[in-house]
């Protein structure tokens, strides 16, 4: 009997260190890509890598400006794409396709199977794809085209969100609106959604966490641009272009701000996925 | 009369959950529902509000005449219907991320009142009304969900009254409390039937003694006795009545 117990001990013991040792080898990697874009990128960011356009070849210094203003502003669009319609999906699979709703049932299983296609796509793919609708009918890239391309990726994850949040909302909540006599979209609207504003903004933050280092669709839709940029139809600025250009450069320099703007997007990225944190975390009032 | 049903019956799909139920319903009373779990307590009563419509695949036969009119009529809008029917749910269901005052206030506001004087005084008469005033007065800004589950309950009977329903609709309100919250409730629906006409489903038989004018006994879909309260529990008219009140079976 006793034996029997220390047998059992040890064997949980020892599964125990087993997946402690292989969950530590799980985060090697992030710990050492961190580490390593901290060392390499902290020592070349200053204020002048914030504040200043690149500097033609040769010349040493500059930074990346406009590169950062680039993705700001493809950001800007991307949520304009893929805020709306993702919402509008996740409202739609969540509230009648999922509910059961007379004639959702077909156009309800191509749009889900619509969504699970696009998740699954490589970004290239989306990025080619606006390459052949927007950029070659303009015959120019353009920042539009980069903010539909992100856009477009950001849908995926903003409606699937969307979806399970709202399907967490019980039955007998939504009953109890209509029950006072509101119409169905009002209760949809105002209590079911708004209800779950919340933690949905927390997946549209995720999805755009998600597209703001995407390189690959960017690269023949947005472009890049060495200049500062105002117009919306021209070839923008962004960081991860910027990064990836630099880095395939033989100059020292920009191999330098390439570490930099590594850094400045990795940081970025993390304190989105802080963000979510602190909007979810309870403050203990009412709205949003 | 307020309130009847005719001959009423309900599907879901193909399975028929109520098999011709009339009941009828006086002004300030409170009636209540009470059968074995499954017998169709809560369909009747989703029938009376047209709720049981929004179930995908339900249907109903005969008539439910509120104040005369037919609710299941061409004309009639179930949307505005249920501004005169409300309704109260097993679980406590204030609305998720809401104040206490937009609880109550919601179904004001989405109905298109906006002032904010009319809006405040319709709030404290409901919550008053609901016995909770007293207890949320200084609160009215926290989350609904941050109450007590009676207190929520009584949120709830609060938010229903707000849009000032002629009759109000409870189904098992007491079943997810504790006994303290359960009398306290008890108690504020004698209050209640001053202001409004009641229809109470329980499967808890004391629980209609206690408050109820009449009760309707309801097994599988079926209407099996209805009557004054008192003369059903003490000299039920059916067999199958007395068996269930003497707990014999459900
Ligand atoms: N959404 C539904 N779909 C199909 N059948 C249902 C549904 N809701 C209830 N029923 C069936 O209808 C009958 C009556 O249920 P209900 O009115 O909920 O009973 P009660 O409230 O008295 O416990 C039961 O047989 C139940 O299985
Ligand atoms: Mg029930």
């Amino acid at each position: 009997m006793i034996a029997e117990q220390r047998g059992r001990t040890i064997k949980n013991v020892l599964m125990c260190s087993a997946l402690a040792f292989a969950a530590l080898i799980a985060i090697i990697p992030l710990v050492s890509v961190f580490g390593y874009v901290f060392l390499r990128g902290f020592s070349s960011i200053s204020v002048e890598f914030f504040t200043s356009m690149p500097r033609p070849v040769g010349e040493t210094g500059g930074g990346m400006a406009n590169a950062l203003a680039g993705t700001g502003i493809l950001i800007g669009l991307a949520g304009l794409v893929g805020i709306p319609w993702g919402l509008a999906a996740g409202i739609y699979l969540s509230e009648y396709v999922a509910a059961g709703e007379k004639g959702a049932g077909l156009g309800g299983a191509a749009i889900r199977f619509g969504i699970d296609m696009l998740a699954s796509i490589p970004s290239i793919i989306v990025g080619l794809f606006v390459y052949v609708v927007v950029v070659m009918p303009f015959k120019h890239f353009s920042a539009w085209a980069g903010g539909l391309a992100l856009g477009i990726l950001m849908i995926p994850t903003v409606a699937r969100t969307t979806e399970e949040l709202l399907k967490m909302v019980p039955v007998h909540v939504r009953e109890a609106g209509l029950a006072l006599g509101l119409p169905r979209w009002k209760v949809i609207v105002y209590i079911v959604v708004k209800g779950s504003l919340r933690p949905i903004s927390t997946g549209i933050v995720l999805a755009i966490a998600r597209v703001s280092g995407e390189t690959a669709p960017l690269l023949f839709t947005a472009f890049g641009n060495q200049y500062w940029s105002h117009d919306l139809s021209a070839p923008i600025a962004s960081l991860p272009v910027q990064i990836y250009t630099y880095a395939v450069s033989p100059f020292d320099d920009w191999h330098r701000q390439a570490w930099a703007g590594a850094l400045v997007l990795i940081l970025f990225v993390s304190s989105l996925n802080l963000l979510t944190r602190v909007i979810l975390k309870p403050s203990g009032r009412a709205g949003a | 009369m307020i309130l009847k049903s005719e001959n009423l019956e309900a599907w879901f799909g193909e399975a028929k959950a109520l098999k011709g139920v009339g009941l009828e319903f006086e002004s300030n009373t409170v009636t209540a529902i009470i059968g074995p779990s499954g017998c169709g307590k809560s369909t009747y009563i989703r029938c009376l509000n047209r709720l049981h419509e929004e179930t995908p695949g339900a249907r109903i036969g005969g008539r439910v005449l509120l104040q005369g009119r037919d609710i299941y009529g061409p004309e009639v809008d179930p949307v505005l219907l249920r501004r005169q029917i409300g309704m109260v749910f097993q679980k406590p269901n204030p609305f998720p991320s809401m104040s206490v005052y937009d609880n109550v206030a919601v179904g004001l506001k989405l109905g298109g009142i906006r002032k904010k004087r009319e809006l405040d005084s319709r709030v404290e008469w409901s919550l008053r009304v609901a016995a909770l005033w007293d207890e949320v007065k200084d609160k009215l800004d926290r989350p609904g969900t941050s109450l007590s589950g009676g207190q929520q309950q009584r949120l709830c009977i609060a938010r229903a009254l707000a849009v000032k329903p002629v009759v109000l609709l409870m189904d098992e309100p007491t079943s997810a409390l504790d006994p303290i919250s359960t009398a306290r409730i008890e108690e504020l629906l004698t209050e209640l039937k001053k202001t409004v006409t009641i229809v109470i489903v329980t499967h808890n038989m004391q629980q209609s003694a206690r408050i109820s004018d009449k009760t309707a006994f309801l097994l599988m879909g079926e209407l099996v006795e209805f009557g004054e309260t008192s003369a059903l529990f003490t000299t039920p008219k059916d067999k199958r009545t007395e068996s269930y009140i003497t707990g014999r079976f459900g």
